[in-house]
């Protein structure tokens, strides 16, 4: 009973997936500002994702998939917030209502025993066959990140493969003001 | 039409138009053409200390002793690299700085030059916010946003690199008031900001029993009138207060309400009010862990109001019931005006069952110690110089460890921003060259630096600015030829093993003094504490005071680490539990 002051805090809570959309400035450095503010602070990244999203306000948007407490999520919020070039930070599973995907290219090694195999799983998650000039088997898929892997699991029980994956990517289904 | 003047220029017009009177700095490689434009210039004073750590804790002892922005220009490489102490000391403890360091020239960012270091990549997490200039046209408009992010909302340092070719580039300078800051860069509270919460604190507060006021250095921070209102909203409930290390001073302490200091050193009511109030009123303080103790146990049976201009401090340790965010000022003025226009009253019978528990808590004499015998302890020497200074307008710096504790339990603060100490970083060497900012900042105001023999030797170096600039700080040594604090944790919690906290060949400070043709004084006797107090005060030159201590006193009252509010040790002789003990080992 006797807890230290740098005892892990009782967990009141369980710990949960989080979706956080960040709005920044597009400047030097900014991602490298929210990047230390996890590390520093001994926080978990499971995955980021950063691109430019206005041409003409120079606005990014970073989501980030990160798990903890809902007291650590919060405490995640608000310092993104503390950092001077952050518009706004959104906990996309506390809007209720979205949408996520990510792409994974899939490099596949085909061979005459798997081919048929391979071409019907393909299919059946809708994954794309992607021509290039070397004629290898890259196929894409795309969709919320469960469906990637279980696609994932199911392809590797049929061949060796190596995979690229984007992180997903989310935005909230809610219908926006015209001003958002 | 030609406007255009060199980026060196640009650097010197931005801070003239924004006020600043004083620089701190040290020259260098990368800096040069910006000294040799304040060379040409009279508006702009600079003072060269001998190493820029002592430039930044300058700068701080200047922001905090008059509540400006401090600012600090040093090279790069190496002069970027000795402020990173005194960045993370001003973001920990909240003090406006402007921090320019110089950078090699653009086209050799990246080649590992002679003096280049990625003083962005290395400050980031130090600084509030930093920048480093690549358009000499962007420059003025980074000052002026510089120096309002420093001073917005949570104030903080913040660092602007300059490559040395946008230095001598020429560019366009752009005034302040045409700068347009976007706002969510800014802290910027709407007027009637978060006042449902405002009126169900207050009602909350009406309705105690057992209040308690604990009020941190936002209230400094929000400005003089900060504290005029909280001690008038104060006075108005008739509740006790205690500040925390780095509040000392909005509450006179001669104020009939005032419990002192809390925390790990902090008087033994005002923790026990602390443990056993129903409803506690936190202004500008983040409940820090030297203030808490053991978390599970902090105030367990009370309702929290928590006042903080950052939103990231609520519930960032202790869950509080209701949250304020704004500043000190604003929230306190609506505040008073709420209790008014409802006049609420306390319950005036609990309350006096409440005070007339506090003061059988008072009566422990929590800071009694023994003062027999010929040596000085360390206690009486604060004491003394309190006495001794009370009616003169004096600031108060300090470094880190006993002699800390000690000047914030017996030095008795009647005014904010008199008291500046490193509270939340902690960082020895902090308080001599403090003592020179505050000192150029207030230059017939007495300054003393209230110093342990190991803490002052940490920038002892800056006698020689002392000296230069005819700065008559004093430097009151408690000299326990001991790095005072790690002996006493040693001796209560490492089995009285002395590793390493012992200053062996420390140097004859009088002597040193001399040396810098400074003056030294010594006390060894109360006998002769007296005379050298007074013999400091009196001296119009900067003056080494060696006050030899008992070596082995401790600082108490104590809560060990990991203990709560109401376990508190009086003294060495008090019996510790073994087992809290051993827990408590591990922490800091």
């Amino acid at each position: 009973m006797n807890k230290s002051v740098y005892a892990s805090p009782d967990q009141v809570s369980e710990t949960k997936r989080h979706i956080l959309t960040v709005l920044v400035d597009n400047e030097p450095g900014v991602l490298a500002r929210v990047i230390g503010m996890f590390s520093g602070r001994g926080y978990n990244i499971d995955s980021l994702n950063v691109a430019e999203v206005s041409n003409d306000e120079n606005i990014s948007r970073i989501t980030i998939v990160t798990h903890g407490t809902s007291e650590v999520v919060s405490q995640i919020e608000k310092q993104l917030l503390r950092i001077v070039p952050v518009h706004s930070v959104t906990n996309l599973d506390q809007e209720g209502n979205s949408v996520e995907a990510e792409v994974a290219l899939v490099y596949i090694y085909i061979s005459d025993t798997n081919k048929k195999k391979v071409y019907q799983l393909c299919d059946l998650y809708r994954a794309r066959k992607i021509e290039n000039e070397n004629n290898t088997t890259i196929f894409e898929i795309a969709g919320a990140s469960e469906r990637v892997n279980r696609f994932i699991k199911e392809i590797n029980e049929i061949t060796k493969v190596e995979i690229v994956r984007s992180g997903p990517v989310a935005i909230s289904s809610i219908q926006k003001n015209e001003e958002e | 039409m030609n406007n255009e003047i060199t980026g060196a220029e640009i650097v010197l017009k931005s801070l003239a138009e924004q006020g600043v009177e004083v620089v701190f700095g040290y020259p260098g490689g990368a800096v040069l053409p910006i000294y040799d434009t304040l060379f040409k210039q009279n508006s702009i004073k600079h003072v060269l200390v001998r190493q820029e750590g002592g430039a930044i804790h300058a700068a701080e002892g200047y922001a905090r002793s008059t509540g400006k922005t401090g600012v600090v220009l040093v090279t790069s490489g190496p002069g970027a690299t000795n402020v990173v102490t005194g960045l993370t000391d001003a973001m920990m403890d909240s003090v406006p700085i402007v921090c320019i360091t110089g950078q090699v020239p653009q086209h050799l960012i990246g080649s590992d030059a002679f003096q280049e270091c990625d003083t962005t990549g290395i400050t980031r997490p130090c600084t509030k916010h930093n920048y480093l200039v690549k358009d000499v046209n962007k420059l003025s408009s980074v000052f002026h946003e510089a120096f309002t992010i420093a001073q917005n909302g949570r104030p903080g340092p913040v660092l602007i690199d300059i490559p040395k070719d946008v230095q001598f580039a020429s560019g366009t300078y752009e005034e302040k008031n045409k700068i347009i800051i976007p706002s969510h860069r800014l802290f910027e509270p709407s007027p009637d900001f978060e006042k449902n919460k405002i009126e169900e604190a207050v009602e909350l507060i009406s309705k105690a029993k057992k209040p308690i006021f604990y009020i941190g250095g936002g209230c400094i921070n929000s400005g003089p009138k900060a504290s005029t209102l909280v001690r008038e909203f104060i006075n108005m409930v008739g509740s006790p207060v205690t500040m925390t290390l780095m509040g000392l001073g909005v509450v006179g302490s001669s104020d009939k309400n005032s419990l002192g200091m809390l925390g790990m050193h902090g008087m033994y009511e005002a923790n026990m009010a602390m443990h056993e109030c129903d409803v506690m009123i936190n202004i500008g303080a983040r409940f820090d862990d030297r203030v808490t103790g053991r978390l599970d146990a902090f105030s367990p049976n009370s309702k929290k109001i928590h006042i903080d201009i950052d939103e990231s401090n609520i519930n960032k340790t202790i869950n509080v019931d209701v949250p304020i965010i704004g500043d000190v000022k604003q929230v306190v003025e609506t505040m008073i005006s709420v209790w008014k226009d409802r006049k609420y009253k306390i319950d005036t019978d609990s309350l006096k069952l409440w005070w007339d528990k506090i003061n059988k808590w008072k009566e422990v004499d929590c800071l009694n110690y023994n003062n027999e015998g010929k040596q000085i302890k360390p206690q009486y020497a604060v004491q003394r110089l309190y006495e001794l200074t009370k009616n003169t307008k004096t600031f108060i710096t300090t470094e880190v460890g006993q002699h800390q504790m000690w000047a914030a339990q017996f030095y008795k603060f009647e005014e904010p921003n008199r008291w500046l100490t490193s509270g939340g970083l902690g960082t020895m060497g902090y308080g001599f060259p403090a003592a020179i900012g505050a000192q150029v900042g207030h230059p017939d105001a007495l300054v003393v630096d209230i110093a342990g023999d190991a803490s002052i030797l940490m920038n002892i170096q800056e006698m020689s600015t002392a000296v230069q600039y005819r700065l008559p700080v004093k430097i009151f040594i408690l000299n326990n030829e001991y790095m005072g604090m790690v002996r006493q944790w040693q001796e209560l919690l490492h089995g009285g093993r002395y590793s390493e906290s012992y200053t062996d060949s420390l140097p004859d400070f009088v002597k040193l003094a001399e040396s810098y043709k400074a003056v030294g004084l010594r006390a060894k006797t109360t006998d002769e504490l007296d005379d050298v107090i007074t013999q400091m005060i009196d001296t119009k030159n900067t003056v080494i005071a060696d006050i030899w201590v008992t070596k082995e006193e401790n600082c108490f009252p104590m809560i060990q680490s990991g203990s709560a509010h109401n376990e508190m040790m009086l003294s060495k002789d008090q019996k510790q539990d073994k087992k809290s003990a051993e827990k408590g080992k591990i922490l800091v």
